[in-house]
């Protein structure tokens, strides 16, 4: 799970990172209070989980307390990539000398964690990767030692970090780590880390991600997730443990397990569809909960047909064939339905559905290609 | 004689009293898999499944009296990674872990501390290993694959179901079927079991398949070029997904445009390797 800017900010402060003074609000009046505080003058940032805030209109600069209000009120009201602003990070204007990327994340290829630290802050890291890999520097990190100090120096002789501000520097890096440690974090991520004019060191914009198979440790990461999660779709999913992602097509999936869910959808989009959402009903899923899964594909009106494919194996064909019973019993459904069994129990799950006019396929692909025609047909 | 485990190889069950060890363990035992022991920390002296294997409190207490040289581990995500760390100091040659939702934390250590050990580490979240007609050590439906000449190596659990279903119904039979599991941070990588199977005899030529999140495709099919004589298919899934959102696999998730299924279809394109869709092309597409 992903926290907002200003949750990740005061952890990083907890763990001695400089941050800029600001206030977080859901209100336009109590914009004026604080910009006061603020000599007038305050940067304005839309608390949303999603890149590109700045594009899209929702971190500005407000020179005057009632350009603060002005502009805070203006992107209370905004929608940014499909999440509303319901609160806004109310910030002092900290003035740049220079600006620089500062991230722990996780090599994927070496398993590890991995410090990376890059001239080119303020921009996508990945952009950078692309024009100038020479001005990203990175260590990975023995998660069994932790960080050691020559490896902030590597980061920092390789990408000519200013001398000057090295002890500043080994010392924000130090608590980068331990915060993303401590936090079970998949990434704690400064861009832009600036440099002021009198030399020292803060951190600009936070981003940090946290593990969500070790919340059982932070029961206070918990509190903030199901806020967090933005499609009530999604959070309703969430609640029944079912793996589910909104997407943006017209096609209802249902499957079991990741795997064959993304490759279902693959080959969805290859006969022509685009698949509404990612759903796996997990190992072992009995009648109540793929009724209520159906029910979930059902509710979201922009659905014109449904696939169902399982293979049965710890999932048993003929458990998924009642909960499919189950979820159409009581409702007037003209959405086709395609199905496709295989494995353990698929000829029983046949028996059951055999007076429902669910469309049935042999095969993955065949599946797949009847259900797009079937929601072109719609 | 496949790759990793046969009827020779000595499993002990960790977590084997649990209700997924039992389960699991019954079908290993109807497989003929070679089980001579389980441990359950507070029930060691125990005799489960019909008084046949005995329950020890620790890895090395078992491995000293049934000389046990594997483990599969069922134990709960919490103590998982301590379970795996205990399989390792017992000096078990190979450890498969099922436990699906390990932090990812706990298996950075482990990796770490399982590099200066001998111990190979199948998982965690894997479906496990089969040599057909040897052995099985994870999860696998019943009579889903026969032995023959494929080996499949897979980040995924019904996916990989689905592959060696449609060899089958093929006529096509499978060496050994490796789950290197959908985690972030695992244990053996596809070019560790790769370089297993280009070394085996059993096996001709090899099933790769792959998802969106990480590097590993891209490192395989690196690898596949310059080192593999066998010819490989390859099919990788999630083509639909979007960026910063995990598709149900820890491991299944675009970060920062890195792990997208565009770049590992390239990265295999340009190896020469040859690319299914779906499940239902892989047997065709094999010489």
């Amino acid at each position: 799970m992903q926290l907002y800017e200003y949750q990740a900010k005061l952890w990083f402060s907890r763990y001695g990172i400089p941050v800029p003074r600001g206030k977080i609000t859901s209100v336009v009046s109590d914009v004026r209070e604080i910009v006061e505080k603020y000599d007038g003058q305050a940067i304005i940032k839309a608390q949303v989980l999603a890149s590109g805030r700045s594009k899209a209109g929702g971190i500005r600069l407000a020179k005057s307390v009632e350009e603060a209000e002005e502009i805070a009120s203006n992107i209370l009201s905004m929608t940014i990539k499909g999440q509303p602003v319901n609160k806004i990070l109310v910030e002092e204007v900290v003035r740049v000398a220079q600006e620089y990327y500062i991230g722990i994340t996780i090599d994927r290829s070496s398993h590890c964690p991995a410090l990376v630290l890059s001239t080119g802050g303020g921009t996508d890291l990945e952009m950078i990767a692309q024009h100038d890999p020479d001005q990203i520097a990175m260590a990975l990190i023995d998660p069994l030692v932790g960080i050691r100090d020559y490896q902030i120096r590597e980061v920092a002789t390789r990408t000519d970090f200013p001398r000057l501000h090295w002890r500043t520097f080994t010392k924000l890096a130090r608590s980068l780590w331990k915060v993303f440690y401590d936090c079970d974090a998949t990434l704690a991520e400064v861009n832009p880390l600036v440099v002021t004019p009198n030399g020292g060191l803060v951190a600009l914009d936070s981003k940090m991600i946290v593990d969500e198979n070790a919340l059982f440790r932070h029961p206070d990461f918990i509190e903030m997730r199901d806020f967090a999660i933005k499609n009530s779709l999604e959070l309703d999913a969430h609640k029944h443990n079912l793996d589910y992602v909104k997407l943006d097509g017209d096609i209802g999936c249902m499957m079991n397990g990741a795997g064959l869910a993304m490759a279902a959808m693959d080959l969805i989009k290859l006969s022509g569809g685009e698949p509404a959402n990612f759903m796996d009903i997990g190992g072992g899923a009995d009648e109540n909960k793929v009724c209520y899964a159906l029910r979930l594909l059902f509710s979201d009106p922009t659905i014109k047909a449904v696939m169902i494919n399982i293979f049965g194996g710890l999932t048993r064909c003929d458990e998924v064939a009642h909960g499919i019973c189950k979820a159409l019993a009581d409702r007037e459904s003209t959405i086709p339905i395609v199905v496709r069994f295989a494995g353990t129990d698929a000829d029983k799950g046949w028996e059951i559905l055999k007076a429902l006019p669910a469309i049935k396929a042999e095969t993955l692909f065949e599946a797949s290609q009847k259900v797009v025609q079937a929601a072109k047909g719609s | 004689m496949g790759i990793l485990v046969d009827h020779n190889t000595r499993f002990l069950v960790q977590g084997i009293t649990g209700n997924r060890g039992i389960v699991f363990t019954q079908k290993m035992l109807d497989y003929n898999t070679n089980v001579v022991a389980g441990v359950t920390p507070g029930k060691g002296g125990d005799w489960v499944l019909g008084g046949k294997i005995p329950v020890f409190d620790l890895v090395m207490r078992a491995v000293e009296v049934t000389e046990a040289n594997a483990s599969i581990v069922f134990v709960p995500p919490r103590f998982a990674a301590d379970a795996i760390i205990e399989a390792a100091d017992a000096g078990l040659a190979l450890v498969v872990c099922l436990t699906e939702g390990i932090p990812v934390r706990d298996m950075m250590r482990v990796r770490s501390y399982l590099k200066k050990s001998a111990t190979r580490l199948i998982g965690p979240n894997s479906l496990g290993v089969i040599a057909p007609g040897e052995a099985v050590a994870g999860s696998f439906p019943d009579q889903i694959t026969f032995p023959g000449s494929i080996g499949v190596v897979s980040r995924s659990g019904t996916l990989t179901y689905e592959v060696v279903h449609s060899l089958s119904k093929a006529g096509i039979g499978v060496s050994t079927c490796v789950g290197i599991g959908g985690d972030m941070v695992y244990g053996m990588t596809f070019i560790d079991v790769l370089e297993l199977f280009e070394a085996d005899p059993q096996t001709e030529q090899v099933v790769l398949i792959g998802e969106i999140g990480g590097s590993g495709e891209e490192d395989a099919a690196e690898y596949i070029m310059s080192n593999m004589t066998k010819p490989v298919v390859a099919l990788v899934a999630g083509q639909t997904a979007i960026p910063e959102r995990g598709m149900g696999h820890a491991g299944a998730i675009i970060n920062n445009d890195k792990g997208q299924a565009a770049t590992k279809l390239k990265a295999f394109w340009e190896a020469g390797i040859r690319i299914a869709t779906g499940p239902d092309e892989v047997p065709e597409m094999l010489a």
